[in-house]
C-alpha cells in the first residue's frame, strides 16, 4: 500500500516506524515531544512512545549533541533533532571533535550510531539563520556521512538508512520541501541506500548534478530546455553528499561530455567545488566544456525580502546550462 | 558596589551556614582521623596507598621520558593521586568512565594499563583502548565537552534499566566552558545517575581559580542547577572515596547527579610543555601544599593501625619501580604503528574515497616499488 505523502509526513512515518522497530532508538531535541516539532516532523510520536523515547530538551544545542554521543556509546541510537541547521553551531564542537573522531579514536571500540536530522536551507522566507546550507562543513569532516533527500519517498527511505547505519549521519531535511508536494510513499519500513545518487532524468547533452531544493528547480530548467530547445539533460539528485557517488557522477559525465552542479550553498568552497575536481580526476578527458557551478553568492545568505535572488534562480541555471552546452 | 558586594557575602554566609561551602576532612594531614571511617574496609585503604604510590612513581617516570625525549608532551598528575585513585576505587566495573587528559591515576586504577597510558603519550591511539569489560572512553581533549557524554550515557544507563553511573572527569577550568553548565543542567532536569567529578587544582594552565571564576567554590554551582553538591579536601583519600561512594548510590537509588568538587593541587606543571614559575611562585606554593599531601598523611594513618610497616614499604617501593619500568619497556618495545592504521575505523564500512586513498598511499609510499 501507498499513499501521497509530502516530506515532513514521511520524515514522520520513517520515525514512527523505527521507534517501533527498535527499543534503542530515541529521539531528543527542542520543541520536539508535546509541540511535535516545529515543522511537526515529530507529531504525535511523544503519545505514542512515551516521554523516555521521544524527549522535549532544555534549549542547548551542544548539550542535545553531547548527550547523544554519551546514548549512543551506550547502546542507544539516538536521533537528535536541531531545530534549524544555523542553530547547530553551537554544537559543532560535539560534532567535529567527538562524533565524527569517537569511532576512530577508539579503534572501533565506541561507535557513535546516530543521526542528526535538522531542516536547512533558504526557501521559506524565515528569519535571519533560518536558510543556511553549510552541507560542506559537515561533509568536510571525516566520519560524518551527509544526507539530503529531495523528496518524500527518499526522506522516508533515507532517514531509515541512516538511523540504522552504524555511523553517524548528518541528515539535512530541505525546509522548502516539506510541505511543497507529495509523492507515492509506500507504507511500512524500506531502505533508500546511503551513497548511492539517483538519475532523476535521462539525458545526452549535459550533466546536472543537483540535491535538496535545488533539484526541483534544476528539473524544471531541464524539461524547459527539452521543450524549447530540444537540449537533453542527465539530471542526477546526489541524495548522499559524503560520501559521494563517484560512479553515478563519473558515468554520466562520460556519456555527456559536459556538467554542471547546482547547489544553493555558497559558491567558495562549496561543495560544488568538490565534484568540479572529481571530474578533473576521473573524467577530464570526456569534457566538451568547463565544469559550471551554480551556486548561492558569497555573502551571507541574506534577510528573506532578498532571498529569492541568492538562491540559484530558474534563469541563472538556464542560463548556466545553455552556455555549457553551447560552449 | 558595596551593597552588591554585602549581598554576595550574606549569601555566602547563608551557604555556609547551611554547610553547602564545607570541605569535607576525614583524614588529616598528620595522618589522624577527623571522624570514623568504618565505611571503609582496611583492604581498600591499604589498595588505595598502593595505586597512589605507583601512580606517582609512574607519573615522575613519565616526566622523565618526555624530558629524555622518548614520549611525547606529557600531562603530570602529581598531587592529585588521592582524588583520582580514590574516586576510581568507588566505581564498579560496569560504570562508564569520562576522564580528561590528566586523569591516568584514575583509569590505571579502573584497568588502563600503564604501557597504554605511555603509548597515548607518544602520538599512538591505540593507548586509548579500553580495557575488556570496562568502559573507559577515550580522554577528552577539548575541556568540558565530555561532561555532556557522561550524561548521554547514564541517560542510556537508565532507559537500559543498568545499575551502571557515569562519572566525568574534569578540571575547575572546564567549569568556565558552556557545556558544563549544559550537562549539569540535563542532569538536573532528567534525573540521572551521573557523578561529575571536578579535581579543582588550583589552576587552568596559567589561569588561578580566583580568576577563573567568582563563585567561591564549584561545588556551590550545584544550587543553581538543584542538584547535590560536595565539597572535599581531594588530598584525603578517604573523604574522596566516601563522596564518590554515596554519589553512585545515591545516583543508582534513582536520586540524580551529583556535583563533587575535590579540591586538590597540581604540583608540577600544566604539562611537560609548560613552565609553571611564569605565573606563580612555585616553590612557595608546593612547600605549601606538600604539607597537604594525599600519599604521606594516607601513610601515616595506615602505619598508625599496623595496616603498613617500613618493611611493607621497601618491597612496595621495589615493586612500583619494576611495574614501571616494565611498563616503559613494554611501550617502548612495541613495533612501530603500520602507517595505513590511519585510515582504519573512520567508518564502519570503507567507503570509496578512502579505499582509493589507502591505494594511493600504499602505491607511493616510500619503499615499496610502484
Ligand atoms: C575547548 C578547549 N579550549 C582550550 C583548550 C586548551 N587547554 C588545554 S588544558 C587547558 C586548561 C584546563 O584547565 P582545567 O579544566 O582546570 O583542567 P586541568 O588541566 O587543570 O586538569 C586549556 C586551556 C582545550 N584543550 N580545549
Amino acid at each position: 500500500m501507498s499513499r501521497m505523502l509530502n516530506l515532513v509526513q514521511a520524515i514522520n512515518e520513517a520515525l514512527d516506524l523505527k521507534l517501533a522497530d527498535d527499543a534503542r532508538v530515541v529521539l531528543l531535541g527542542e520543541d520536539i515531544g508535546k509541540n511535535g516539532g516545529v515543522f511537526r516532523a515529530t507529531d504525535g510520536l511523544l503519545e505514542k512512545y512515551g516521554e523516555e523515547r521521544v524527549i522535549d530538551t532544555p534549549l542547548a544545542e551542544s548539550a542535545i549533541i553531547g548527550t547523544s554521543i554519551g546514548m549512543a556509546v551506550n547502546g542507544l541510537i539516538p536521533v537528535p533533532e536541531i531545530q534549524f541547521l544555523a542553530f547547530i553551531f553551537p554544537a559543532l564542537d560535539q560534532l567535529f571533535s567527538h562524533v565524527a573522531r569517537m569511532r576512530y579514536r577508539s579503534q572501533g571500540q565506541f561507535p557513535v550510531p546516530m543521526t542528526i536530522r535538522t531542516p536547512y536551507g533558504a526557501g521559506i522566507h524565515g528569519p535571519e539563520l533560518h536558510a543556511e546550507s553549510v552541507e560542506s562543513f559537515f561533509a568536510h569532516t571525516p566520519g560524518l556521512k551527509v544526507v539530503v533527500p529531495s523528496g518524500p519517498y527518499d526522506a522516508k527511505g533515507l532517514l531509515i538508512s541512516a538511523i540504522e547505519d552504524p555511523d553517524p549521519v548528518v541528515f539535512l531535511e530541505p525546509t522548502k520541501l516539506y510541505r511543497a508536494f507529495r509523492e507515492e510513499v509506500p507504507e511500512g519500513l524500506y531502505r533508500v541506500p546511503i551513497g548511492k545518487a539517483k538519475r532523476v532524468r535521462e539525458g545526452e547533452d549535459v550533466s546536472v548534478f543537483a540535491w535538496g531544493s535545488m533539484l526541483r528547480t534544476a528539473l524544471k530548467v531541464a524539461e524547459a530546455l527539452e521543450r524549447e530547445r530540444g537540449f537533453t539533460c542527465d539530471v542526477i539528485d546526489l541524495r548522499t553528499l559524503y560520501p559521494l557517488d563517484r560512479d553515478a557522477i563519473v558515468e554520466s559525465v562520460q556519456k555527456t561530455g559536459r556538467a554542471v552542479v547546482v547547489h544553493e550553498a555558497h559558491k567558495t568552497a562549496g561543495l560544488g567545488a568538490e565534484i568540479v575536481s572529481l571530474i578533473n580526476e576521473e573524467a577530464l578527458l570526456y569534457l566538451r566544456a568547463p565544469v559550471k557551478r551554480i551556486a548561492g553568492f558569497d555573502v551571507p545568505v541574506p534577510f528573506f525580502a532578498l532571498e529569492d535572488e541568492y538562491m540559484p534562480t530558474e534563469a541563472r541555471i538556464r542560463a548556466g546550462i545553455e552556455e555549457t552546452i553551447t560552449f | 558596589m558595596l551593597a552588591e558586594h554585602d549581598r554576595a557575602e550574606r549569601l555566602t554566609e547563608i551557604a555556609k551556614a547551611e554547610g553547602l561551602y564545607e570541605e569535607i576532612h576525614l583524614l588529616k594531614e598528620d595522618g589522624t582521623l577527623a571522624g570514623p571511617v568504618d565505611d571503609i574496609p582496611p583492604e581498600v585503604m591499604v589498595a588505595m596507598y598502593r595505586h597512589m604510590v605507583f601512580s606517582r612513581a609512574f607519573d615522575r617516570k613519565a616526566i622523565a621520558l618526555q624530558r629524555q625525549g622518548r614520549i611525547g608532551t606529557y600531562a603530570p598528575f602529581e598531587g592529585q593521586e588521592a582524588a583520582q585513585v580514590a574516586s576510581a576505587m568507588a566505581l564498579a566495573p560496569e560504570d562508564f568512565v569520562f576522564p580528561s587528559y590528566r586523569d591516568h591515576a584514575a583509569t590505571m586504577v579502573l584497568g588502563q594499563s600503564p604501557a597504554n597510558v605511555l603509548l597515548y603519550w607518544s602520538g599512538r591511539v591505540e593507548g586509548i583502548r579500553s580495557p575488556e569489560g570496562r568502559h573507559i572512553l577515550p580522554p577528552s581533549v577539548p575541556i568540558a565537552t565530555h561532561v555532556l557524554h557522561a550524561v548521554g550515557a547514564a541517560w542510556a544507563s537508565r532507559y537500559r534499566k543498568e545499575s551502571a553511573v557515569s562519572i566525568a572527569y574534569f578540571g575547575d577550568g572546564a567549569t568556565s566552558e558552556g557545556d558544563f553548565h549544559e550537562a549539569l543542567n540535563f542532569a538536573g532536569v532528567f534525573h540521572l545517575p551521573v557523578i561529575f567529578f571536578c579535581q579543582n587544582n588550583g589552576y587552568a594552565i596559567s589561569v588561578p581559580f580566583a580568576r577563573q571564576s567568582a563563585s567561591r567554590t564549584i561545588a556551590q554551582r550545584a544550587i543553581a542547577y538543584d542538584i547535590v553538591g560536595v565539597r572535599v579536601d581531594g588530598n584525603d583519600a578517604f573523604a574522596v572515596y566516601r563522596a564518590v561512594k554515596e554519589a553512585r548510590s545515591r545516583a543508582l537509588h534513582g536520586l540524580g547527579p551529583t556535583l563533587i568538587e575535590a579540591v586538590t593541587f597540581r604540583m608540577g606543571a600544566h604539562t611537560t610543555a609548560d613552565d609553571p614559575t611564569r605565573y606563580r611562585d612555585q616553590k612557595a606554593v608546593v612547600e605549601a601544599w606538600q604539607k597537604r599531601d594525599p600519599i604521606v598523611r594516607l601513610r601515616l594513618y595506615l602505619e598508625s593501625q599496623k595496616l603498613w610497616s617500613e618493611a611493607d614499604e621497601a618491597k612496595l617501593q621495589d615493586e612500583v619501580k619494576r611495574r614501571v619500568e616494565a611498563a616503559v619497556e613494554e611501550a617502548l618495545a612495541i613495533a612501530p604503528p603500520d602507517m595505513e592504521m590511519m585510515f582504519d575505523h573512520v567508518y564502519a564500512e570503507e567507503p570509496w574515497h578512502l579505499a582509493a586513498e589507502r591505494e594511493e598511499y600504499r602505491r607511493t609510499r616510500e619503499g615499496v616499488s610502484v
